[in-house]
């Protein structure tokens, strides 16, 4: 018994470190491959000059705004979407609708992604060019509504998980109070469920973030810096998926490793200041 | 008696011929029996169709051949085979000196192709200059009503930097002048039809080989982007389409890119809507 113990021990002990490994490792190989370029003025170049490799300039930035400005919004249209749907599951609970929703949201994790690129450039985009009669409607806005019908159902069902464990006796006592549905959302139900509910945004950041063929589809991918929710924009996973086909001597190869290794840190501060949010809780 | 062996005669007349006539039909695809090799094939999105389409008749002549296709862009394909990943890299321009030189690449040329600019088949405006074209790519030109169009903007899509399609419309169409960074980019022919198609204000550029009915070839200095006029010589953005191969092609590589200048190769190709490289 204490020899099984122990193996299966050490068997998990060993998948956590491997997967930890591989993320360290990762990281390792991009800085690697960059070193011969990572130099402070180069640095300075791609974070100041436009992208133009027919004029040897080889700026990033416009993409890291990109990446930015569509994973954010895609939270920000996404939450309040989700927000009110797990609530619908899990708490108002109306017979045979929540569970069919539940069910619907658990099949919606299942589509592919080149799905809903699909669904965005036959039926939003020109949909977006005609309401605001401005620009292809390959933009940040439509891609940044599509990538937040994607990310929905991680969001939903982490939010809904997080409630289901809120303890019913609570519940009850909010309502022998008398109190209303409101004030049993955000006094008892958000408090008690941030923490699980942030792992979630989390998640589903990550996921806006890396997220390539969306972007790559309706998000226009043009090159220079946005300048409203319209403009076509490029975000990095894009940037990496249409240059990845340069000649591996050339500057724009090189470029690929330094977008990947801004797109990481990026997520990675997303991610920290997500969990720096915990110690404080819902303001 | 008698008859009955003039009819087995007739059966075995017939028997001949209907065989005779197999094999005529077959003739080209003969060289590929007993193979039972893959063939990877990535690159130049102009390819595809008739990649597809040879490939779709070897495989049903001898169903032990397996051939991929894959898209990517002419960079890929030069860069895929140069680096071994696949057989044949595609490319829809001539590799550089250097690539050919780098990797050791032997190119077969095997149609020619033109590239047109396109709009949507709704748009009004469906003649431009070449200035004028210049001036839309580098953003000089902004708005359709400019050019006799409808009051609205120009929504410029081009392809990314690695597409053989971008080169050849960038040195001849535009005589190598910019494309404006606020253009859309796409990543493959398909994808640059299916934009255009669905954007009545757009201005793309694609394979002459990929125009339909979905899209409207821009006449460029009165010229219309066709088979015919690019057959002639009178359209000037052309370009050839190539198949490349680290060192020389040999066994069903070879094979196969003898097939694309076969008599059956080359009707493949008229009917993707290329000209045959003679």
């Amino acid at each position: 018994m204490d020899f099984q113990d122990r193996f299966f021990r050490s068997l998990f002990l060993g998948a956590s470190a491997l997967s930890a490994l591989v993320t360290v490792a990762v990281l390792c190989f991009m800085v690697l491959l960059c070193l011969p370029v990572l130099k402070l003025d180069f640095i300075r170049h791609v974070l100041t000059a436009p992208w133009s490799p027919g004029q040897g300039q080889f700026g990033i930035l416009p993409m890291m705004a990109g990446t930015i400005c569509i994973a954010f919004l895609s939270l920000v249209i996404s939450f309040p979407i989700s927000l009110g749907c797990s609530f619908f599951i899990e708490i108002l609970k109306p017979k045979g609708k929540g569970n069919l929703l539940k069910k619907l949201v658990q099949f919606m994790t299942a589509i592919p992604t080149v799905i809903y690129g699909f669904v965005g450039v036959f039926l939003l985009v020109p949909f977006i060019r005609e309401i605001f009669a401005y620009g292809s409607g390959m933009c940040i806005l439509s891609a940044s509504l599509m990538l937040g019908l994607l990310i929905s159902p991680t969001l939903i069902l982490f939010f809904s998980q997080s409630f289901s464990r809120v303890p019913q006796s609570y519940l009850n006592a909010v309502d022998a109070l008398g109190g209303t549905t409101w004030q049993k959302l955000y006094h008892v139900i958000l408090p008690h469920a941030w923490k699980g509910m942030l792992t979630g945004i989390v998640l589903a950041f990550g996921r806006a973030m890396g997220d390539t063929l969306i972007a790559l589809m309706i998000s226009g991918n043009a090159v220079v810096m946005p300048s409203s929710l319209l403009d076509s924009a490029r975000t990095l996973t894009a940037h990496i998926a249409l240059i990845f086909a340069a000649d591996f001597d050339s500057m724009e190869f090189k470029i690929l490793f330094i977008s990947g290794i801004v797109l990481y840190m990026m997520t990675s501060l997303g991610i920290l200041f997500t969990r720096g949010l915990d110690r404080k809780g819902p303001a | 008696m008698k008859k009955c062996k003039r009819i087995t005669k007739l059966v075995v007349l017939l028997m001949m011929v209907l065989l005779s006539a197999g094999f005529a039909f077959a003739g080209d695809l003969d060289v590929f029996k007993g193979e039972k090799q893959g063939l990877k094939i990535s690159g130049g999105t102009a390819h595809i169709p008739v990649m597809e389409e040879a490939a779709k008749r070897i495989m049903s002549f001898n169903p032990d051949i397996q051939i991929t296709i894959a898209g990517g862009g002419s960079g890929a394909g030069i860069k895929q085979v140069g680096e071994g990943l696949v057989n044949i890299g595609n490319s829809g321009r001539k590799a550089t000196d250097e690539e050919i030189a780098k990797y050791g690449l032997v190119t077969h040329m095997w149609a020619i192709d033109g590239v047109s600019a396109v709009v949507s088949p709704k748009n009004k405006v469906k003649s431009l200059t070449k200035e004028q074209l210049q001036n839309i790519y580098s953003g000089k030109i902004t708005q359709w009503k400019d050019l006799g169009g409808e009051d609205r903007a120009i929504n410029m899509y081009t392809r990314d930097e690695t597409s053989g399609t971008r080169e050849v419309f960038w040195e001849k169409g535009l005589n190598k002048g910019d494309i404006s960074g606020k253009a859309n980019v796409v990543a493959s022919n398909g994808a640059m039809k299916s934009a255009v198609a669905n954007d009545p204000y757009a201005v793309g550029y694609m394979s002459v080989g990929y125009l339909d009915e979905s899209v409207a070839p821009v006449t460029l200095e009165g010229v219309i982007p066709s088979i015919a006029t690019v057959k002639s010589g009178e359209y000037k953005v052309s370009r050839g389409l190539y198949s490349n191969t680290k060192g020389e092609a040999t066994g069903i590589v070879k094979k196969f890119i003898d097939y694309l200048s076969s008599a059956e190769g080359k009707k493949i190709v008229v009917e993707k809507g290329f000209i045959p490289a003679e």
